[in-house]
């Protein structure tokens, strides 16, 4: 078959210089009653044109509506230079970077994905990606926990529903407690107390809700424990970065950054951290140094925080990350540069503002809550089942109910919208909600 | 050479945007004042064209299976297919958000189910996720599924070892370490497999399993594997199998059969998706019947012809994933298997263990080959004797055009050279490496400084590790805040 | 040659008596193994240890080993000036390279250490 060059002479060579008779002896120490155990799927081959079509059929089977969506992914436009260079075979078929040598032009974009990550969140050190936001936070709370230590984590109510589940699941199987932190009419976080072996603080900003957090102040009160924040980094184009506010680490979901939707993956995990806790961070980083003629270069460093060498007292298992989808957030950000990723955020304050006053025009429907918010909102309506079933049939997703349910919210849905919904789209929208 | 950031100038764009209508007070306005940005981040300011003749640039310095061979042991660097780019770009695809209704999503839906179906029949397993992004993420799904069958059975307290080979990926141990156990190292014996009686004295009540490689990370298949995982179900613990090593029994052979009850595919190793610098990939995992109540929620189910999430399992241990996995990585395993069918799946592991061996064979006449016996996919021999580092001798098979086998790995052979050539090399492509390895052989004895000195015309040569270390540059040094 | 006022471990740490204390480093066997220092990781002072527990993690590029205590006792000082020179400790393994302080809980345990002829051997020198 067209991937499997060996002809039958080749085969036979091998086979001679081998040493054995046939191909099945090369299979002798698999115990037979395991190779005779095995069943086919019963799948023929297919040729290249056979599998396209196949495919074109299943993608023709799914309707891609309008996202005023949001719910962690955000529809972005995606600049063309992004999937041309993205698709460039020398970094898509690339390995990992062990052979620095060879792969300058991976450790070269690492370093740049490094860096800019920084200047975004306004912190020290960041990796070069992670699986996702959610994992990345479960992550950062297990990194709190190596250097504070405790047993609990504070998170709050307003936090992405999944974010939490995966939190939930990762936490449970350390023995960290999570904690319910409540919000207010406004959306915002309220902080009471922070009990003893608190670990961390967990905000995400802007919160599950879309409401814009205030970060000031809040890590005077923690005492000891972290303050970890997951950001939506093209608010950040706009908003004051964590690290102004002392955050400990910042993580957050990177798709929105020249990465399409996907069906949810794959997606990019944000993770940074203060110089102090560099050693402790988990992930791959590329370091600058020279080499022997003296030549600046990049090479994979503090590898010793890793599980190929430090094994089961690693900072963290992982191994493959999601490099590719940084590098796209890489030659996405390059390509925007500081205003255009401020017209961007802009943009999508401006067009969800648009909506949340027209929104608030029709009878019934009001904003759920009252906080100031970047471009996500929960509408409340007196049927938000059957309003959200009914812009469907229009052709417009949005967040279902049960979303904002799981944050505490009722009767509600979630909108979302970015640089990407256009004025006409706004409007149809709008008399979709009406009825009309 | 140097970063984006030594490009462009102030005032340059690569990019245009639609206007604002509303003036930027306004806008502002919207945002209490102490959280609006003060300083712009400071990002690189091109012209699209400085853009992609940078980043083109920098390809230009990498190597990957497009441009040559990859014989690196345990990655499975096998030719990606360029019909599953196409397919993964698709719009039809790509812009579908997972919170779309589930009518607007039957496609994907399908195709990914497809692929569960397809992975349990290969695994010989009744259960499956696709949720873990990676393998070493199927590790750790796989510990919370032993630990969360352990705390059923209130068993939890006893259970908090977790056995695994000397010769284990790091990731192994590393993962059964973040879920809480214990872990604890068996010894090989002098073939290089699990040494049965070392496991004996090993195995009690308080073990929650083992995590075995099969083959072995020396390319070893383990005769025993019956026995084995007999004696670890004798003491109530589980078996998990790490799947990186399928390319060697690929459509001959069923981890279920062996007695796994949990395995990882890596998709990005045996399906062929690319590695892309580093990731992403997919680990999926299949189970046994008794760890089916606990696997991540939601399963895509069939009803009829329909296809639907369902959360209809309450022993869950819950996501490990924010949605479904990495889908757009999914497709394109599901295309290749679909291409290949059961005889294609028979012809890989046919091509991957011929090549192994036959390099193997070839390049035993200079280097030592410490298990030289048949092997499966791949094999590890070590330059111990030559009078060179393993290191030495692959920076020198740069010079040669060829990307080094995996060095130092496993930990029990010292000077190690792990070399996984799979099945999508051809024979010419073997017999050059064959003899660029022959010939450095020859050259450490006669001309070692060669070795020492290499790679000789790659864009940087080899660099200060220890530098980079001891005062790690992690980003460029200025900032803009302050 | 092995410094002849030393004790020894298997483990290659050397141990210096001192006033009620033991002052411990890896040996120049170690050292070269380990290759080029970058970093050492450091316990609180005032840490109790137990014979045998690691105490201090030592790192080169590609490793990082443990630096277990030679005896049970509380750790009293650190070598901090390795932070910002840890190719010390292969520049100077038995001198500056020092790693840490223990205030022995018993001294009777340092007569189950090796002397310098017995660690020789073991580290293959002469």
């Amino acid at each position: 078959m067209e991937y499997i060059p060996h002809t039958p002479e080749d085969i036979r060579r091998m086979l001679r210089t081998i040493g054995v008779p046939s191909v099945e002896d090369l299979f002798r120490d698999i115990p037979e009653e395991i190779r005779r155990g095995y069943r086919p799927l019963g799948l023929p081959g297919s040729s290249e044109p056979e599998v396209r079509r196949r495919f074109q059929e299943l993608s023709r089977r799914n309707r891609a509506l309008v996202p005023f969506l949001g719910g962690g992914l955000y529809d972005h436009y995606i600049p063309a230079v992004v999937d041309e260079i993205a698709g460039r075979s020398e970094f898509y078929t690339a390995y990992t970077p062990y052979q620095a040598e060879v792969s300058q032009g991976t450790l070269t974009w690492m370093f740049e994905y490094q860096t800019m990550i920084c200047e975004l969140t306004g912190m020290d050190v960041a990796n070069a990606s992670m699986y996702d936001g959610a994992t990345a936070l479960a992550e950062a709370v297990l990194m709190a926990r190596r250097i504070v230590g405790g047993d609990r984590v504070l998170v709050p109510r307003s936090l992405n529903p999944f974010h939490r589940e995966v939190l939930a699941t990762y936490a449970h199987g350390a023995g960290i407690e999570l904690v319910e932190v409540p919000f207010g009419d406004d959306g915002r976080l309220v902080l009471e107390d922070v009990p003893e072996g608190t670990i961390a603080l967990v905000v995400q900003q802007p919160n599950g809700l879309g409401i814009i957090e205030d970060l000031s102040g809040l890590k005077e009160r923690l005492g000891k424990a972290f303050l970890i924040v997951s950001v939506y980094p093209i608010a950040l184009g706009i908003l004051e970065p964590p690290g102004s506010f002392g955050a400990d680490i910042v993580v957050g979901e990177g798709q929105p950054l020249g990465n399409p939707l996907s069906f949810g993956g794959p997606l990019l995990g944000i993770f940074a951290t203060r110089k102090e806790y560099l050693r402790m961070m988990p992930g791959r980083v590329s370091g600058r140094t020279v080499d022997v003629e003296g030549r600046e270069g990049y090479v994979m460093t503090l590898q010793t925080r890793e599980q190929h060498i430090r094994r089961e007292r690693a900072t963290s298992n992982i191994c493959t990350n999601s490099a590719l989808c940084a590098l796209r957030a890489t030659v996405y950000l390059a390509s925007l540069g500081p205003e255009g990723l401020r017209q961007v955020a802009l943009l999508c304050l401006e067009r969800a503002h648009d909506l949340a006053e027209a929104i608030q025009e029709i009878p019934g429907f009001e904003l759920a809550l009252r906080g100031p918010f970047f471009n996500e909102f929960a509408v409340r309506c007196p049927d938000p089942e059957g309003t959200v079933r009914r812009l469907q049939r229009h052709g417009f997703a949005v967040a279902p109910p049960e979303f904002v349910e799981r944050m505490g919210v009722q009767d509600a849905f979630s909108v979302a919208v970015t640089e990407k919904r256009t004025p006409e789209e706004i409007e149809a929208f709008v008399q979709a909600l009406r009825g009309d | 050479m140097a970063t984006i950031y030594s490009k462009g100038k102030a005032g340059r764009k690569a990019t245009s945007w639609p206007r604002l209508r509303r003036s930027l007070d306004e806008l502002l306005g919207y945002i209490p004042e102490g959280m609006r940005r003060r300083e712009l981040p400071r990002l690189p300011q091109v012209s699209q064209g400085e853009l992609v003749r940078h980043y083109t640039a920098l390809s230009r310095m990498n190597y990957g299976v497009d441009t040559g061979f990859y014989p690196l042991g345990s990655c499975t660097m096998k030719y990606n297919p360029k019909l599953h780019e196409i397919i993964a770009r698709d719009p039809g695809f790509t812009e579908l958000h997972p919170l779309f209704p589930e009518e607007a999503v039957q496609g994907i839906l399908e195709a990914l189910w497809q692929l569960g179906e397809f992975l349990k029949g290969i695994a010989g397993m009744p259960g499956i996720t696709l949720q873990p992004a990676a393998g070493a993420h199927g590790e750790l799904t796989g510990m919370l599924l032993i630990k969360r069958y352990f705390e059923d059975r209130g068993e939890l307290g006893k259970r908090t070892v977790i056995l695994l080979p000397d010769s284990a990926h790091g990731t192994n141990p590393a993962s059964a370490a973040m879920a809480g156990f214990r872990v604890v190292p068996v010894p090989s014996n002098e073939e290089g497999t699990v040494d049965l009686k070392a496991l004996e004295e090993r195995l009690g009540e308080d073990v929650a399993g083992i995590m075995l490689t099969v083959p072995n990370t020396l390319g070893i298949f383990e005769r025993d594997i019956l026995t084995i995982t007999r004696m670890v179900h004798e003491v109530g613990g589980l078996c998990y199998f790490d799947g990186a090593n399928l390319n060697a029994f690929l459509g001959r052979a069923r981890p279920g059969d062996m007695g796994a009850d949990i395995f990882h595919f890596n998709l990005h190793k045996t399906f062929s998706t690319p590695h892309g610098g580093g990731g992403p990939g997919a680990g999926p995992l299949a189970v046994s019947e008794s760890l089916i109540p606990y696997l991540p929620v939601p399963q895509i189910v069939r009803e009829g012809d329909r296809f639907t999430l369902s959360y209809d399992l309450p022993k869950s241990i819950g996501k490990v994933h924010p949605f479904l996995g990495n889908a757009l990585v999914m497709l394109k395993a599901l295309a290749y298997i679909l291409t290949l069918g059961d005889e294609g799946l028979r012809e890989v592991s046919t091509g991957a263990v011929l090549a192994a061996n036959y390099l193997r064979v070839r390049l035993r006449e200079a280097y030592r080959i410490p298990y030289d016996g048949l092997c499966k996919h791949e094999f590890v021999a070590s330059t111990k004797g030559l009078g060179v580092k393993a290191l030495d001798v692959a920076k020198r098979l740069i010079d040669y055009g060829f990307h080094p086998p995996t060095i130092y790995f496993p930990l029990i052979v010292e000077e190690a050279l792990m070399i996984e050539p799979t099945e999508t090399e051809t024979v010419e492509t073997l017999d050059a490496f064959a003899e660029a390895m022959l010939r450095i052989a020859k050259e450490a004895r006669e001309s070692p400084e060669l070795l020492h000195a290499a790679p000789h015309d790659t864009p940087v040569r080899r660099l200060d590790e220890v530098r980079a270390a001891r005062e790690p540059i992690l980003r460029e040094p200025w900032t803009s805040q302050g | 040659m092995v410094p002849k006022e030393l004790l020894y471990t298997k483990s290659h740490e050397w141990v210096k008596r001192e006033d009620g204390t033991v002052r411990v480093g890896i040996t120049d066997y170690a050292q070269k193994k380990l290759g080029d220092v970058v970093y050492v990781e450091f316990p609180q002072v005032g840490t109790k240890v137990k014979k045998g527990e690691a105490v201090v993690t030592v790192e080169s590029v590609k490793a990082a080993e443990s630096v277990y205590a030679p005896v049970s006792g509380e750790v009293v000082e650190v070598n901090e000036a390795l932070s910002s020179s840890p190719g010390t400790v292969n520049r100077d393994p038995y001198g500056e390279g020092w790693l840490f302080v223990l205030k022995m809980d018993d001294p009777a345990e340092l007569e189950e250490l090796l002397g310098p002829e017995e660690y020789a051997s073991i580290a293959g020198e002469g």
